[in-house]
């Protein structure tokens, strides 16, 4: 298949405005004719439901948990980026863009990225107009902080929860047009499958978490904007119920998958203390702002960190990249960590650690101050780990965070499936390789209150939408695939919990597809996963029956997905003969341990196609041009 | 760690519910309360019993799912902290642990420790937002804020609508909740346009819910997770005499509350 991403020709800096003005329009009066199904309400999700409903559009919204206002974006800490100038430092919406496809280590549509950079400064506006308590300085003007991989202060933030206030922002949006009549929430619910009629993406079957009911929802267009995957690793810092089903049915049913194998390892999250861990939790990138990151110069040093004096320190970033030091990328951070805990440098009782140091911080600027900026990120790292980080420096390890891969989508959005559109995390994305810290929101933002309701306007004006009955084959054949499904998990009642295949299989792709990959380990991985899911479909116990609410069943069939997920990571992690951004190849690499990207034979994107059960999935590639970055090694030095 | 859990179980609505107790020999002291919960329901299901239902999602304290009375007191006993962030350390070997859902009317249980708070979607949904539409925001920076009023705002912004705070009143109020939401907003120049607006629907749903009234006992502050203090209510209370005043004839007509829908 051929790839067209259906980039306006042009300046790019004209490209959106362009797109714009060639798109049709629907009629203000027949906007409420239109029925649209948003999956999600996330910040992608709920930004999206709600401008639409404002437009007029018939909307639904699903979301699992109890309430649109709990998707995992609440989590957000550290902040969101706008190409706004504020400090006068020389940002610029050009650099936003140049930060974003360099940190993305030039696997990212350049297109795309440069319309998110150019959004950027409406979505804070939007959002100060919510009423989101945005930081401030003391004249009331707004205040920002600096991010990784980037030399300017574009993050826009509030207090440690910056994820929280947006989503709050875009809830209340959404509670509003719910008033108003044109969005129809509908909670605890989860989307099973895609219903495609005839080509076109025609609505969804869901599954009512209290009862079990299945139901069938039909709309002139879907837009899944369902979050990451970081959840195939089981341990991640997702929220618990995170999870790829509503994009891996989508691809079941002929969406493409784009780079499944580039996820994203965060360098500061508390280490993992137990085989009961449930989760792991993330600590600000922010931090890294006035956190000092060692480790003792002498392998297995066990004294104390305060006991260790500072000569004895090895602050190996500000070593190793002198000009960006302890704001390097999270793929550097990472690696760098990782190397070192490798080599035995880690502190901490499992050795898999390093320190995050405020003291000099502390000394500098006062511990008030500190506590203003981070105040409750120590308090949830004390809480966690019964350590005070005002004293002793915090422990910090890389885990799985973000998922740069996703459904393929295409300028306007929109997936190789007419008529399903794609937001948000769940989408491929603007990120290539590596997500730079405070781009997420900034992306889901842009998505939802800026791209789609264009974009969608569009495709409904310049498509017909036959009446489709729920007799219709299609919809029919959708539901017994789900009851199957469903019946078979609850049939198997064999020996082992859904819980500990999870952990097991999270494992495998930890170790062999996590942050360090190579071509056999990736292959050794795809036969275990292959074992451990045939496994699981003969001997997994899931409790209970369909219906009522059981958290088992649940889980049980998201990770059945998360099972075939898996292996086309790996898949794609082996085809993809180089290293970049968060997809590191040992048997790729700089002679001082940097990703050593192959431009000549890996400038696509890998969208994969599903062909069947038994059958290989099918690459297709999408060609990276670049005319306005050009493709570099990567430095941070 | 050896620990007793006492844990609520009631298949549904219409069961009559009663505490189970479960002893658990191998408790770590770093685990969360929800940990523990994953761990005894291991071992349930490969017993063949019916796990404990209970809600969670993030698990870092921020998203409002989690939430159970630990032995009386909504969110167990630590000082501004939900049940997820809650570790085992706090406990001692032999103790025994009541785990049991929020109880109140405006609350329906669901199943064991897993209560609809619907209701509280919908005191939102009746006025909890600034109205303005994708599109029509000024400069972020043509509005300032002072910094003391964007701290004052983000404090009560900071609730996570877990519903602690009703669970913990003996009048089941959702007072807390409410006063958060219009002191978040209200306190901001952006907010000021609909505030007495807002304050007349939001509490009009509070009051069409079935919520109790706020007699000033003040256990919603001490039990939130977020630390949310008593003068929203106050707040709340100042709008909504100030608004009742002055637009006697434009009182909003609230949405059918949660217990009463399907
Ligand atoms: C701890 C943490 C901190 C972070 N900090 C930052 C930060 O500081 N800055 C930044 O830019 N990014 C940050 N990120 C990343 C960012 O938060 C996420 O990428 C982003 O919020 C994802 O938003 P979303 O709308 O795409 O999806 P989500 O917020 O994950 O929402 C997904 C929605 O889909 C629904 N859903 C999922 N599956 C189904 C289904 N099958 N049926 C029905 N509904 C379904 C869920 O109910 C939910 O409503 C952070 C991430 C984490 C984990
Ligand atoms: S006010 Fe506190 S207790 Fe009540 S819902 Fe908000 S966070 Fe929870
Ligand atoms: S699980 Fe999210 S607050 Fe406890």
């Amino acid at each position: 298949m051929t790839l067209d991403a259906k980039i306006p020709s042009g300046p790019i800096q004209e490209a959106w405005a362009k797109a714009c003005f060639d798109m049709k329009l629907v009629n203000p009066s027949n906007k409420r004719k239109h029925s649209l199904i948003v999956v999600g309400s996330g910040l992608a999700g709920a930004s999206a439901a709600a401008s639409l409903g404002e437009l007029g559009y018939n909307v639904k919204c699903f979301c699992f948990q109890d309430s649109p206002r709990r998707a995992h974006s609440i989590a957000a800490q550290g902040g969101i980026n706008a190409a706004k100038n504020y400090p006068n430092d020389g940002e610029s919406v050009f650099r936003l863009f140049y930060d974003t496809v360099k940190g993305g280590d030039f696997r990212a549509r350049e297109g795309n990225v440069y319309r998110l950079a150019q959004n950027s400064g409406k979505i804070i506006d939007q959002c100060v107009a919510q009423g989101v308590p945005f930081a401030r300085e003391y004249g009331g003007s707004l205040t920002n902080r600096s991010f990784g991989g980037a030399q300017v202060s574009r993050t826009f933030y509030a207090r440690g929860q910056t994820g929280q206030q947006l989503l709050l922002g875009a809830y209340q949006a959404l509670e509003r047009q719910v008033h108003a009549g044109s969005v129809t929430m509908i909670p605890r619910t989860e989307m099973q499958d895609l219903i495609v009629v005839d080509g076109q993406a025609r609505g969804i079957v869901a599954r009512n978490l209290l009862t079990g009911e299945l139901t069938v929802h039909i709309a002139d267009a879907v837009i899944l904007a369902t979050g990451g995957y970081g959840n195939v690793y089981y341990l991640s810092t997702n929220a618990k119920g995170s999870n790829a089903t509503a994009i891996w049915r989508a691809y079941k049913r002929g969406a493409l998958f784009a780079n499944p194998c580039f996820t994203q390892i965060h360098p500061t999250c508390i280490p993992v203390s137990g085989d009961y861990q449930s989760k792991l939790t993330l600590m600000s990138e922010s931090l890294r702002n006035d956190g000092r990151i060692w480790v003792p110069k002498k392998k297995g040093d066990s004294r104390p960190p305060n006991e260790i004096p500072e000569d004895e320190r090895d602050y190996y970033l500000e070593r190793r990249y002198p000009s960006f030091g302890n704001l390097v990328p999270r793929d550097v951070a990472s690696r760098n960590a990782k190397a070192l805990c490798d080599e035995g440098y880690g502190v901490g009782k499992s050795g898999l650690g390093v320190y995050l140091d405020f003291s000099e911080s502390i000394a500098r600027l006062g511990e008030k101050t500190i506590r203003e900026r981070y105040g409750n990120l120590f308090d949830m790292y004390q809480r966690i780990t019964d350590e005070n980080p005002y004293k002793v420096p915090m422990r910090i390890y890389p885990a799985i965070h973000y998922t740069m891969g996703g459904l393929w989508v295409d300028y306007q959005l929109q997936s190789t499936i007419p008529g399903l559109f794609v937001l948000g995390e769940a989408n491929f994305s603007d990120h290539g390789a590596n997500r730079l810290g405070a781009s997420a929101l900034m992306q889901g933002l842009s998505d939802g209150y800026f791209i789609i309701p264009y974009t969608v306007g569009n495709y409904l004006a310049t498509n017909k939408f036959p009446k489709v009955e729920d007799s219709n084959p299609a919809v029919q054949e959708a539901i017994s695939s789900v009851r199957t499904k469903l019946d078979k998990l609850l049939s198997i009642k064999g020996n082992r919990t859904v819980d500990s295949f999870h952990r097991e299989l999270g494992k495998i792709v930890w170790d062999y597809c996590g942050m360090a990959r190579t071509a056999d380990g990736l292959t050794s991985a795809i036969g275990k996963i292959r074992a451990l899911r045939e496994e699981y479909w003969k001997n997994v116990n899931v409790p209970g029956s369909g219906d009522d609410l059981n958290a088992s069943l649940e889980k049980a069939g998201r990770v059945a997905d998360f099972f075939e997920l898996a292996e086309l990571m790996c898949i794609d992690a082996l085809d993809r003969n180089e290293s970049c951004g968060g997809h590191f190849r040992e048997e790729y690499q700089t002679a001082d341990g940097e990703a050593q990207r192959d431009d000549e034979h890996y400038s696509y994107v890998a969208a994969w196609g599903y062909a069947g059960a038994d059958a290989a999935p099918v690459l297709n590639k999408e060609p990276l041009e670049f005319h306005y970055v050009h493709p570099s090694q990567r430095s941070y030095k | 760690m050896k620990l007793t859990l006492k844990i609520w179980r009631q298949k549904n609505r219409n069961d009559k519910g009663a505490f189970v107790p479960y002893v658990m020999n191998d408790v770590d002291p770093e685990m969360s309360v929800l940990e523990c919960l994953d761990v005894l329901n291991e071992t349930l299901i490969l017993r063949g019993e019916v796990p404990v239902a209970f809600e969670h999602d993030c698990r870092e304290g921020i998203c409002g799912s989690c939430g159970f009375v630990i032995n009386g007191v909504a969110h167990g006993p630590e000082r501004g902290t939900t049940a997820c962030q809650l570790t085992m350390r706090h406990f001692k070997d032999g103790d025994e642990l009541t785990l049991e859902p929020w109880r109140a009317k405006a609350f329906p249980l669901i199943k064991d420790l897993v209560v609809d708070r619907r209701a509280l979607d919908h005191i939102i949904e009746a006025g909890g937002y600034i109205s303005v539409s994708t599109g029509q925001a000024p400069d972020g920076n043509d509005i300032l804020v002072g910094k003391e009023i964007a701290d004052e705002s983000m404090d009560a912004a900071a609730c996570i609508g877990c519903g602690a705070c009703v669970a913990a009143c003996p009048n089941a109020s959702a007072a807390l909740f409410t006063g958060a939401k219009i002191t978040h907003l209200g306190t901001l120049p952006q907010g000021e346009p609909e505030r007495e607006r807002r304050a007349l629907s939001m509490v009009a749903q509070m009051n069409a819910e079935a919520f109790g009234n706020c007699t000033s006992i003040g256990e919603c502050t001490a039990a939130c997770p977020k630390e949310i203090p008593l003068e929203v209510i106050a707040n709340m209370n100042r709008d909504y005499v100030c608004a009742s005043f002055r637009r006697r004839d434009d009182l909003p007509t609230p949405v059918p509350p949660a217990v009463h829908r399907a």
